[in-house]
């Protein structure tokens, strides 16, 4: 039996990998990638804790995060295409509109 | 065996989120998301929760991230010269800092708690689909519809915003 601090840390790094890839690509898409990531470490935390403790309750969270992230995705491509369309930006660097 | 598998998926998995952050074409970095997910979907499966594996599969890998491949080949993004932000390598430093005193704390934590009713003798004698299905309508009836009524509004808005603006083009016809 695997510890459960070896999921937490497997999940941990995981995480963290998407934090960096948040803060320092500077591509939209890439970005929405690395936010991907950390859902994907959230949910590794979630099932492992719901498996550990004999409960459903974690891996009926873990399907709403993958909706979540099925909505995220659809609305934040759309924003990406709506940007590319107006020629507004091609990296986030250039959005900066709101940015005051 | 189940140590080789999880030391296994662990490597790969770190390894793949490593390549989406760090490679250069966006597309590879798709198909490096793609091995995370599919190897994230091998640690539900070791986590006696195949229901969410073939979920992660279908959801996450079937339509998710075709979503993204589409996207990425209807822009035809270019690699650009400066792929990274400017202060990359503190950004990196501190992050991974952070990220390791959390990883220290979490690893030297007991991780105590109750136990539920649902052992893997439960739900090996219902099934997990059904196991999960039961839950999911029973407690968990109102953040169901609510992900529902969440999921149209998603729908409803990607359309909305990414529909061809054709009044703006009869507005401006007389433009070059």
């Amino acid at each position: 039996m695997i510890p459960l601090s070896y999921y937490v840390a497997v999940a941990t790094i995981l995480f963290v990998i998407g934090l960096v890839g948040v803060l320092i690509r500077r591509n939209f898409i890439i970005i929405f990638m690395s936010i991907e990531i950390m859902l994907n470490a959230a949910n590794i935390n979630l099932v492992a804790f719901a498996s550990y403790f004999d409960a459903l309750d974690g891996q009926i969270a873990a399907i709403f995060v993958i909706a979540i992230a099925a909505g995220e995705a659809a609305i934040g491509l759309a924003i990406i295409i709506v940007v590319f369309r107006r020629k507004i930006a091609t990296n986030v660097d250039q959005l900066n509109l709101l940015k005051w | 065996m189940t140590t080789f598998f999880f030391a296994y998926l662990a490597l790969i998995s770190i390894a793949s989120g490593i390549l989406t952050v760090a490679l250069r074409n966006p597309v590879h970095c798709g198909l490096a998301l793609l091995t995370l997910l599919l190897h994230v979907a091998g640690f539900f499966i070791l986590l006696n929760s195949e229901f969410l594996a073939m979920v992660q599969i279908i959801v996450y890998a079937g339509a998710i991230l075709v979503l993204y491949l589409f996207v990425l080949m209807l822009l035809n993004l270019k690699t650009e010269e400066r792929v990274f932000h400017q202060r990359t390598a503190v950004i990196a430093f501190v992050t991974a800092g952070v990220g390791g005193v959390f990883l220290l704390m979490l690893l030297s934590s007991p991780f105590a708690s109750l136990s539920g009713n649902a052992t893997p003798e439960v739900i090996g004698f219902v099934g997990h689909t059904k196991a999960v299905g039961i839950t999911i309508f029973n407690d968990f009836l109102l953040q169901f519809e609510i992900i529902a009524v969440f999921l149209l509004g998603a729908i409803i808005g990607a359309i909305v915003l990414a529909k061809t603006p054709i009044a703006r083009q009869y507005d401006s016809s007389d433009k070059p």
